[in-house]
Parts: structure tokens; C-alpha cells; sequence
């Protein structure tokens, strides 16, 4: 019953979606305010009804109704809680519906917070976020239908990918989509301006945190998912350059170019065309995520629904949104004028060296992804395209980002004089670069990514702090006035000082990995760098739904003993898969990751070891960097506006 | 269809990498074996080197180099005796001929085609002459006023 509850809210807020697209939008055009105001009760409707569907599911998941044809492929009732409810998002049709009720968040989020927008305006982004709703909806109701039941239950489920049981991954998806979908609402505003044809100084304003929010969201999925990948997959990488990987980083790019254009916007009214541009495409590439995902096109280790059918549909989806976006774009984007007027130097010629990088890294990263599909299609090669390609392409990328940043970030609007600009900088250059060869010297190897990484780092990081100091000026209350800096420059301080730290990790990680692959005999210790092992036992215990093999090592230094480690081998029985669980004793310094492997036939366990330095800085920069997207958001610039309204409409009975 | 997959993820599963019984007793050759092996794809997984997995394609394959190594062969000679049997799809790596121009060359020529652009753009702005302010519409005076009063 309550499945059939879903199944029809979910229709009726597709019937919903297609009001909301088409009535407001020719009521804007019209200039009929009733016909506008539809948009806003209807983005609701439509997040509640999609918000029933989802839970109707979820709730089938919960209870384990193996009548519903999804249930059964991808849960088991022996599986805990947890795993239950994140299996609805762990599949093709259930991720879909997560899609789409975001995209329904978004439109509902726009529309009960939107009220300093102009009407027409308001009216025209709810619109297209409902068009892109449609598409979505039509798209799971017609090829993907998460409610479809099974004539005769069958008595337990398949069990979701043993793999994807996990809290790092349980938690990947929703934020990724909450960024990829986020990114939806930046492309509603840049569509909406077009067909206003007007951008300006205020529409950059409002678009903002809504990229801010993509963003912050993206960075929290991307590094969920790559810590998962460090500790599940067994292998210790944190990165592999797989085409879904690709996918996510790719929108990731453009959003943070994004971010910064409209600064530009916002503050000087120039690069309107191409914030607008970056808007559209940063959406695409979203969409070209999904339809990586989803088509099979590109294999790869996530990919959970590889039907070329569905692919098919998200690709026309795709083609439609970008293409008419584009084809408006390219109608429209001669009437934007930039007004604001700088010099060569200034922190706007800055922002676009920043954008310049970002976006073609991006489209590096995007034609390596690209290029076996093109070249077996028009070369007739049939090659690969692997991580030493995208670490020598992409690489010196982020090398010259990380080199300008501290420069662009201090220098003034307008028109700068650069020697005058870099010169309280010119300290911590020579520590930086002190640091970096202090890195170089300590090392063994000949390979520079580890001295340019902690230098990039040094760099970043004391660019921060001189920034942040001379914001203070001189005199005395400088520890007040720093606590009054605006929240937006404590948000642009800490995620930059964030980019730097996640920086000097996967240079560390990259650089300075030792590992060691033996058989190890029980107690009988052996030394990896600096660190003593040992193993002392192995025990074969049963999970709520697994077998393991756990291996019992102690990881001492100097004779003193630092932790005890547990790796386990597990065997799900129900999916028939093993997985391995690598033990890591994590560290501010290093992380010391065992896996355990088979047992040898003359006697001892497999064992391979993994000092990996400064690993925890990856995910600490991320999070940083995602804290300071948030302190930005938090900023009393984008609550004004908000405040402002509620005023208004409680003046409105006193006139 | 459903089997295969669960193959395919069985070999994306890399529970076992390298062997401690494939090693080589040289420490030197055994580097020169893992950081080519790191270069080389493992032709029935999904995108990793064969440094990585535990299929026994995987397995047969770093043998395959340690032997060429161990025969005297240089990287490049090992390598190209592997592409050689097994084609180019088996470099993770790919090389810079023909076609692959494009793939090299596509950052570095949109990074100049774009610095070309972004440069001529920052040029007009700094010669720009400021505009003069737009004057409001009717719509925007209204709302002015509006805020104004209160």
C-alpha cells in the first residue's frame, strides 16, 4: 500500500513539474502575476510529493519488502539498518529518485528563499529547474521505475554490492548528488538571465551561494569517496583517475571556476558571458557524469546500470538541456556588456588566469576520459587512458594554480602595481621554497613532486596568513579587527589555506609511499622504514553478514609498541564477493595501512604493508576547504537581502 | 549478464595484488618491475594496472615482465615486447604518435588558444572606457521609490 502511495505521488509530481514549467514561464512573458506566482506553491508540492515517493521507498527498503523488484535485487534482510536505508540510493532507480528529489529541493529551496529576487526573474529560474524535473521524472517513470512489484515474492533478497556496505560510502552519493543537482540551480539562473537578457551585478550575487553550496557539497562527496576508496579498496590509492571519478572532479572543476567568476560579476560586472557559459557548462558536466554512470560507455568500477537504452535517454536529456542552453546562450550573450573596467594587473585579470586553469584542466581531464572512445571510433586504435597520463597532463595545471593564488588573492581591484602588491609575500616565497628544498635534501628519490608539493603547500598556506594580517593593518586591535574581517574572507582564507594541505598530502602520499609484500610467519617480526611488525595471530570470526579471516599484527617503533591492527578478508556469502578491510593506524604523519592476504602453502599469511606519509592531509585540506565554502556562506552579504524581505511583507498590512 | 558483472567486480576487488613468491631476489630489477607494471593495464579489469590486480591475466603478465628483465631486456625493450603480443590497449600510459598528438597536445594548445582569448579580453578591458550609468526603467524607479519611503 504504501508502495503504490509512492509509485502515485511520484506520478503526480511529474504532472506538477510540467505546470510548474510551462505556467510560470508564460506568465513571466506576459507579465501575468498570477500566472508566476504558480511557481512557488508548486515547487513545494512538488519536493513533498517526490519527498513521499522516496520515503514510500526508503520505507520499502526498511522493512524489507521483497515484493518490490529493486528490494529484492539489492537488499537482504540478514544486512543491518544502515545498509538498508543507504541501499536505496545503491542502485540505478533509487539513485535516479535521490537525483530528482534534489532537484525538487533545490527548486523548493529557490522558491521559499528567493523572495529578494525580481518576480520575473523568480518565476523563470523555478521554470527550467522544473523542466529539468520533467525530463528526470519522465526518465524514471518511463525506462527506470523504482515501484515496480514482482508477482511472487521471492523469500530474500540479493544483497547490495558487499563493497558498497560501508559509512564512507553510504554517505558518498547523497552529497555527490547534492553537488552534481546543486549545480542544476546555477544553470536555472544562467538560463533565466538569458531569456530576462540581463545579467548583472545582483545576479551574481544571487547565484553565488548556490554554486557556493554545489561546491561544498561536491567537495565533501569527492573526498568521501576517495577516502573510501583509500581504506576499502585495499590498494591504498586515494585516486585512480576512473572515468566516474572523472565525472565528479570534472563539475568540481568548473564550479570552483564558477565561484570565482562571479566574484568578478558581483563585484565588477565584467565576465558576464562567460560566468554564464561556465554556469551551462558546469551543469553539462554534471549530466555527462550521470550518463558515464549510467550508460556502460565507459566501464569502470562504479558503474551500476550498463544499459545502453537508459544511456540513450540521459544522453537526449543532455542534449537538449545543452544544446538549447547553448543556442540561447549564443542568441543572447552579445547583450551582455561588461561595464566594469581594470588593468592588466588587478585581482579581476587574476580571477581569470584562475579560470583559465581551472577550465582547461578541466577539458584535460575530460578529453583523456574521451579519448579511448574517440580513438577507437575514428582512428580505429584501441587504447587506454590511464593515471600516468592524467598526473603528467594535469598536474602542472594545479602546479601554476597553486603558484598564483597567493599572488591573485592579495592583489588590489582595479589596477595594481605587482611589485608593490607581492612584496609583504616575498618572506614567505623564500620559506616556502626553503621548505621545499628542506624536502628535496630529506629524500631519497630523484622525483620532484614531493619538494614542489610541500613547497606549493608552505606557499599556500603563509600566503593565507600574510593575507589575513594585512587585512588587520597596523596599530593596536589587530586581533579584533581580524576577528571582524567578514565571514566571506575567513571563508576564502581557510578554503585556500585547505587547497594547500590537500596539495602537500597527495604530493607526500605520492612521492614518499614505501611498501613491502612478504609472508609473514606468526611471531615472527619484520621491519618496514622505521616500523617494526608483527603477527601474532589470525582468527576466522562471523559477521551479521559476512565470513572473516582477521589477521592480529602489532606495529611497534623503537621497541615501544604504537597499535594494534586487525586486517580482515571477508567473504559475503549471499553476493558471493570478497572484500578486503585493510587496517590503517592513522597518523598526523604517516599512515601505516596492512592488508592481509592468503594463507601460503608452506605455512604463514601474506601481508602487505604501506607507509603512507602525510595521507590525512588530503581529507583535512578537503574538509577545510569545504568549511571555509561554508563560512562564506554563511556571510552577512547573502542574509541581508533575506532579512531585507521579511521586513517588507511585514510592512505590506501597515500601508 | 548479472554474472558477469559479478565476475568483472570480482576482478575490480583486488584482494591480492603482487605475490611475495613473484619478487624478484634483486632489489633493483624488482623496482624496475613494479614501477612498469604500474604502466601496464590489466586487459580483463576495469582500468588498473596490473601492479594493482589480482586477476591471473594480471599475474601472468608481471611475470612476463620480471622474465624479460631478468633476461637482460631494458623498460623500453620490456615493454615493447609486452605491446607487441598485446597491443597498445595494454599502456596505461599512451604514447605521443599519431592521433595521440591530439590528446597530448589538447592541454597545452586549449591552454594557449584560451590565454590568446582571456588576453585580448583583459587587454579591451583595460582600454575600455567606463560606461556611463544606465539610466533605471520605469519598473526599477518604482521599486526604488517604493524602498525609499519606508
Amino acid at each position: 500500500m504504501i508502495t503504490e502511495l509512492g509509485h502515485f505521488a511520484l506520478i503526480l509530481a511529474f504532472l506538477v513539474a510540467i505546470v510548474q514549467m510551462v505556467v510560470p514561464l508564460i506568465g513571466a512573458q506576459k507579465r501575468w502575476h498570477s500566472w508566476m506566482a504558480v511557481a512557488e506553491p508548486a515547487a513545494g508540492a512538488q519536493f513533498a510529493l517526490t519527498a513521499l515517493a522516496f520515503g514510500a521507498l526508503m520505507w520499502a527498503f526498511i522493512v524489507s519488502d521483497f515484493s518490490l523488484r529493486l528490494v529484492w535485487l539489492n537488499s537482504h534482510s540478514a544486512k543491518p539498518m544502515l545498509y538498508k536505508i543507504s541501499g536505496t540510493w545503491g542502485n540505478h532507480e533509487g539513485s535516479m529518485l535521490l537525483w530528482v528529489l534534489i532537484v525538487t529541493l533545490f527548486g523548493a529551496m529557490a522558491a521559499w528563499f528567493g523572495g529578494n529576487l525580481p518576480p520575473t526573474l523568480r518565476a523563470r529560474v523555478l521554470a527550467v529547474q522544473s523542466a529539468i524535473a520533467v525530463a528526470f521524472f519522465a526518465f524514471i517513470i518511463f525506462t527506470s521505475n523504482p515501484f515496480l512489484r514482482l508477482e511472487t515474492p521471492p523469500f530474500d533478497g540479493q544483497d547490495l554490492n558487499p563493497l558498497l556496505q560501508d559509512p564512507g560510502l553510504a554517505f558518498h552519493p547523497p552529497f555527490l548528488y547534492l553537488g552534481y543537482v546543486g549545480l542544476s540551480m546555477a544553470f536555472s539562473f544562467a538560463v533565466a538571465a538569458l531569456i530576462e537578457g540581463r545579467v548583472d551585478a545582483a545576479w551574481g550575487r544571487w547565484v553565488r551561494p548556490w554554486t557556493l553550496a554545489a561546491w561544498v557539497f561536491l567537495t565533501i562527496g569527492i573526498a568521501l569517496g576517495s577516502w573510501w576508496a583509500y581504506y576499502e579498496l585495499g590498494w591504498g590509492g586515494f585516486w585512480f583517475w576512473d572515468p566516474v571519478e572523472n565525472a565528479s572532479f570534472m563539475p568540481w572543476l568548473l564550479a570552483a571556476a564558477l565561484l570565482h567568476s562571479a566574484i568578478v560579476v558581483e563585484k565588477r560586472e565584467a565576465l558576464k558571458s562567460w560566468t554564464i557559459l561556465l554556469a551551462i557548462l558546469a551543469f553539462g558536466f554534471s549530466l555527462i557524469g550521470t550518463f558515464i554512470v549510467r550508460s556502460g560507455l565507459l566501464t569502470s568500477v562504479h558503474a551500476f546500470a550498463n544499459d545502453p537504452e537508459r544511456g540513450i535517454w540521459i544522453l537526449m536529456i543532455m542534449a537538449f538541456f545543452m544544446g538549447g542552453a547553448l543556442v540561447l546562450f549564443t542568441l543572447r550573450a552579445g547583450a551582455m556588456e561588461a561595464k566594469g573596467v581594470f588593468g592588466l594587473v588587478s585581482r579581476e585579470s587574476a580571477l581569470v588566469v584562475n579560470n583559465l586553469l581551472l577550465a582547461v584542466s578541466c577539458f584535460v581531464v575530460f578529453v583523456g576520459t574521451m579519448w579511448p572512445l574517440v580513438a577507437e571510433m575514428f582512428f580505429d586504435r584501441k587504447l587506454s587512458v590511464g593515471p600516468p597520463f592524467f598526473n603528467a597532463a594535469f598536474t602542472p595545471f594545479m602546479v601554476a594554480l597553486g603558484l598564483i593564488l597567493p599572488v591573485g588573492s592579495v592583489l588590489p581591484w582595479k589596477r595594481a602595481r605587482l611589485m608593490r602588491a607581492i612584496k609583504p609575500l616575498r618572506y614567505v616565497f623564500v620559506l616556502a621554497i626553503a621548505v621545499g628544498g628542506l624536502a628535496y635534501a630529506m629524500q631519497s628519490g630523484r622525483s620532484m613532486i614531493g619538494p614542489i608539493g610541500m613547497f606549493l603547500g608552505a606557499w599556500l598556506v603563509m600566503g593565507v596568513i600574510v593575507e589575513l594580517a594585512q587585512r588587520t593593518g597596523r596599530g593596536a586591535d589587530r586581533l579584533g579587527r581580524l576577528m571582524r574581517l567578514p565571514r566571506a574572507d575567513w571563508g576564502k582564507a581557510v578554503a585556500h589555506s585547505g587547497l594547500g594541505v590537500t596539495m602537500a598530502g597527495v604530493a607526500g602520499l605520492t612521492a614518499w609511499t614505501v611498501d613491502d609484500i612478504r609472508v609473514a610467519q606468526i611471531d615472527q617480526p619484520w621491519t618496514v622504514g622505521s616500523y617494526e611488525l608483527m603477527l601474532t595471530d589470525v582468527q576466522e570470526i562471523r559477521g551479521p553478514n559476512y565470513l572473516s579471516t582477521m589477521g592480529v599484527l602489532t606495529l611497534s617503533q623503537d621497541g615501544q609498541e604504537i597499535a594494534q591492527l586487525k586486517p580482515e578478508k571477508r567473504f559475503y556469502p549471499v553476493a558471493q564477493m570478497p572484500t578486503t578491510e585493510a587496517a590503517i593506524d592513522y597518523d598526523l604523519k604517516r599512515d601505516v595501512y596492512v592488508v592481509i592476504g592468503d594463507q601460503q602453502t608452506g605455512g604463514g599469511w601474506t601481508i602487505r604493508t604501506y607507509i603512507k606519509p602525510l595521507t590525512n592531509w588530503i581529507w583535512i585540506g578537503s574538509a577545510l576547504m569545504a568549511l571555509g565554502g561554508l563560512l562564506s556562506l554563511s556571510d552577512r552579504r547573502f542574509r541581508v537581502a533575506a532579512g531585507a524581505t521579511r521586513r517588507r511583507a511585514a510592512a505590506v498590512p501597515a500601508e | 549478464m548479472k554474472r558477469l558483472v559479478l565476475i568483472l567486480l570480482l576482478f575490480a576487488a583486488p584482494v591480492w595484488a603482487v605475490q611475495p613468491d613473484e619478487m624478484l631476489d634483486d632489489p633493483v630489477l624488482e623496482d624496475r618491475a613494479r614501477e612498469l607494471s604500474k604502466g601496464l593495464r590489466c586487459l580483463v579489469c576495469r582500468n588498473e594496472s596490473i601492479d594493482e590486480s589480482n586477476a591471473s591475466l594480471a599475474r601472468d603478465l608481471r611475470l612476463l615482465v620480471r622474465e624479460r628483465l631478468v633476461a637482460g631486456d631494458s623498460d623500453e625493450e620490456a615493454v615493447e615486447y609486452i605491446v607487441d603480443r598485446y597491443g597498445e590497449y595494454v599502456l596505461l600510459n599512451p604514447t605521443a604518435t599519431g592521433a595521440n598528438w591530439l590528446l597530448w597536445g589538447a592541454g597545452p594548445l586549449m591552454l594557449l588558444l584560451a590565454g590568446g582569448v582571456g588576453f585580448i579580453y583583459l587587454r579591451g578591458r583595460s582600454t575600455a572606457k567606463a560606461p556611463t550609468e544606465a539610466p533605471l526603467s520605469a519598473d526599477e524607479q518604482a521599486r526604488l521609490d517604493d524602498i525609499l519611503q519606508q
